[in-house]
């Protein structure tokens, strides 16, 4: 049944699916095109195109979206549910085992680690977002310079600037 | 309620999040610590390196682990799906009814100012985090390292990940002996 394929493919994806949004989406290609080929690699294609341009986490947004295509508003619903899961479940183990064992080294000592790790690992997919399409025009260069400033020193509301660069590429779109 | 304060300040985060989890960071410290102090920074960013070093989507772990943080199990679950809606009910939408949204010359002019801004939003908690690290000598290597492991080398983050717990792990036992 189309349902219990869907809440076992994404299932997987939530419980295997380390390193981010976009290594989730290579798996759920590997699953949705290669093995069950419930669609094209161009569909799949122009599927994460939208998922990228809505808002929200890509990986929720394609599972959605697959869900949708295979299983109408339920194949979406439990295609999300089966995605989301494993964190859900993953936190009753943690809330257990690790708020209690805070202050013992063994867990210390890997956080201490890891906060310097991750701030590269953040900043790494920064770095790897940047290509020509991103940076087009002067504008671009301004909006990311501002952005820094704003955020980063006055801690100004980041939708307020989303919404504030999105119509200044449109305005710059009109000129 | 304030479980219902948290999964309304996390579904207006979920309708404006462009450029995936991360670019979430910055929404989410935004209203959380910010503006409706109700998690102090170093929580935060403790419930940010969990939520990064455990599988699953990002986005979803650290809904979880701030909204429990904020307000318990009943917090954890509205944030998740304060966090998880707006992109489902929109998508669902767009499913339904695909035009070609993609080649509306309006939609391409806003997203190009969009991205920059997305990328930028990325970029300032990586450099909080930095801060936070409190980088000398001996440690500013580990982030360049992790950086240039996933830029350059194509590294995954899940090795990076398992290594820096189990270095972590030896660091323990190190500490533990003396």
């Amino acid at each position: 049944m189309i349902y219990l394929q869907l809440f076992w493919v994404f299932f997987k994806i939530g419980l295997f699916g380390f390193g981010g949004g976009y290594t989730m989406v290579s798996m759920i290609r590997m699953e949705v095109v290669d093995d069950y080929q419930w669609m094209s690699a161009g569909e799949y294609a122009d599927l994460l195109a939208i998922s990228q341009m809505t808002p929200g986490p890509i990986s929720i947004n394609t599972a959605t979206f697959v869900g949708f295509t295979q299983g109408g508003i339920l194949g979406s619903i439990l295609a999300t549910f089966a995605l989301c899961l494993p964190s859900i479940i993953l936190m009753a183990f943690v809330v257990a085992l690790f708020f209690k064992h805070k202050e013992s080294p063994y867990i210390k000592k890997p956080m201490e680690l890891m906060t310097p790790v991750v701030a590269g690992l953040i900043i790494s997919a920064a770095i790897l977002m940047c290509d020509k399409e991103s940076f087009s025009s002067i504008l671009s260069f301004v909006i990311f310079g501002g952005t820094v400033v704003a955020h980063y020193f006055f801690k100004v509301n980041p939708i307020l600037l989303i919404i504030v660069s999105g119509v200044l590429g449109w305005i710059w779109g009109i000129i | 309620m304030l479980a219902l304060k948290l999964f309304w300040e996390f579904f207006k985060i979920g309708a404006f999040t462009f450029g995936g989890g991360y670019a979430m960071i910055s929404m989410v410290k935004s209203a959380l610590v910010d503006r409706q102090k109700w998690m102090n920074e170093d929580e935060f960013w403790e419930c940010i390196t969990l939520a990064q070093s455990l599988p699953g989507v990002f986005a979803i772990n650290m809904a979880l682990y701030t909204g429990f943080k904020i307000c318990g199990r009943q917090g954890a679950a509205l944030a998740m799906l304060g966090a998880a809606l707006p992109s489902m009910i929109i998508i669902i939408a767009v499913a339904s009814f695909i035009q070609n949204i993609n080649g509306l010359k309006t939609v391409k002019d806003i997203f190009m100012g969009i991205r920059p801004c997305v990328i930028a939003l990325i970029l300032v908690p990586g450099l909080t985090m930095l801060k936070k690290a409190k980088l000398d000598k001996k440690k500013f290597w580990i982030p360049v390292l992790s950086c240039l492991l996933v830029c350059v080398f194509s590294v995954s983050p899940v090795y990076i990940i398992i290594i820096t717990i189990l270095a972590g792990i030896i660091w323990a036992r190190r500490v533990i002996k003396n």
